[in-house]
């Protein structure tokens, strides 16, 4: 998907943005150069592998885990992870019998520092108004079919607590270092919408 | 509000489309506006809840029709026009016609990354009562306000029970509204999807939502 296509004019959305863009900038309003410091943060500087490091952590450390279950902020900040949107975590672990997934019904808050900016899915009205009423049914279009006699539960970010899943250490990883497991660990494993990849 | 932007156990929006997942931003646009958004935040210009207030108003065809970052575009818009700080004019033409109200001034890089890194809660440590504890059984209040609310239609009036009590925070209802926080202690309540959803729903499977002291009322506790 070509961002600049010099043979279209601007769309409509990027003649608002500038309008407005120097209109703030005009009335001293902006600073131009810190604007763009923002994105380029989430596009660089944060992101799924800050979760996955956290979640390799918890598969090795048995007292790390409990301290994340604990106290979310407090365990991922112990891997110098936190900031805008992470201020009150809460960490939702996986087991046997209770499969987690997360969600915003209302509109699109997620756990910046340890996923970056959420997939377009998560913000679409399809997820937001099918995993509340029909989780089993959403999950299974991803690939993942949940056992009868495990409790599907849904976390509706609908406040300040962002929710991150610790999904289940997958078996024939005895020995792996925290590096090893960490690449296992997928974005959507921990949205809750998968589990983590298999050893090879 | 009952809007569209409440969407929760809405049927029709078809299967999950997940194509598009090269990364958060399509176009420049998308990035300036994060930028410009984050920017009017920091200075002040408006809060969060207010931001969402806005979003939600906007007429129901045009939220399904915009692709995500038009949603922040129009709200931003449509804020900094609601304080004052630019009007519909200067927009359509691309020029301030009055001096810059009296604002802190702009965000710079420093401020932009303790905003980054820091972030920001508003979380008090004590001083509010708590109504509820954990184990208690409550029932989601049956309001239907006009103005912003993160009490989702689909779980009013329906019987859960407290799971934790995450501390106290500032009311979104009110501090979208310019009336302040109305800081107030918010509950982990969890609901079974029969309730939520009536007997075809999986017996096993629940619902946890945040919902605040005062979207919440006491229940006898139930036998099962």
């Amino acid at each position: 998907m070509a961002e600049h296509d010099h043979t279209e004019p601007p769309s409509e959305p990027a003649l608002r943005v500038k309008a407005l863009e120097s209109l703030l900038v005009e009335k001293a309003i902006i600073d131009p150069d810190v604007v763009g410091a923002f994105a380029d943060y989430y596009e660089h500087r944060v992101g799924p592998r800050n979760g996955a490091k956290v979640v390799a952590r918890a598969w090795i450390d048995q007292a790390y885990k409990q301290r994340l279950l604990a106290n979310g902020t407090a365990a991922i900040a112990e891997l110098s992870f936190g900031g805008l949107q992470g201020e009150e975590m809460v960490v939702v672990e996986n087991t046997p019998t209770v499969h987690n997934v997360v969600t915003c019904t209302l509109c699109s808050c997620y756990p910046w520092p340890t996923l970056g900016l959420p997939p377009t899915w998560y913000k679409s009205p399809a997820y937001r108004s099918r995993i509340v009423i029909e989780p089993r049914s959403v999950l299974a279009e991803f690939g993942l079919e949940v056992s009868d006699d495990v409790e599907v539960r849904v976390y509706d970010s609908n406040a300040e607590i962002r929710y991150l899943v610790l999904p289940m250490r997958p078996a024939g990883t005895d020995g792996w270092s925290e590096d090893k497991l960490a690449e296992l660990v997928t974005r959507d494993s921990m949205i809750g919408t998968a589990v983590p990849r298999a050893p090879a | 509000m009952n809007g569209i932007a409440d969407m929760g156990g809405m049927h029709g929006f078809g299967p999950v489309d997940r194509s598009d997942d090269a990364g958060p931003f399509h176009h420049e646009w998308e990035r300036r506006i994060l930028g410009i958004t984050f920017s009017a935040l920091g200075a002040g210009l408006f809060n969060v809840d207010e931001i969402r207030r806005v979003t939600e108003a906007v007429d129901p065809i045009t939220y399904l029709k915009s692709v995500y970052y038009e949603r922040w575009l129009y709200s931003t818009e449509a804020l900094l026009r609601e304080k004052g700080v630019i009007s519909a004019k200067e927009l359509a033409d691309g020029r301030s016609a009055t001096p810059a109200p009296n604002t802190a001034p702009p965000v710079t890089q420093d401020i932009a990354r303790v905003i980054l890194e820091q972030g920001g809660t508003s979380r008090i440590a004590d001083g509010v009562p708590a109504r509820f504890r954990p184990g208690d059984a409550v029932i989601a209040r049956n309001i239907n306000p006009h103005g912003h609310t993160r009490l989702p239609r689909y779980v009013r009036g329906k019987h859960g029970t407290v799971v934790v009590d995450h501390g106290i925070f500032a009311l979104p209802d009110t501090n979208a509204a310019g009336l302040g926080p109305h800081s107030q202690h918010v509950y982990g309540v969890r609901f079974s999807a029969r309730e939520l959803w009536g007997p075809q729903a999986p017996a096993r499977d629940t619902l946890q939502i945040d919902l605040f002291d005062d979207y919440l009322d006491p229940a006898a506790q139930r036998a099962t």
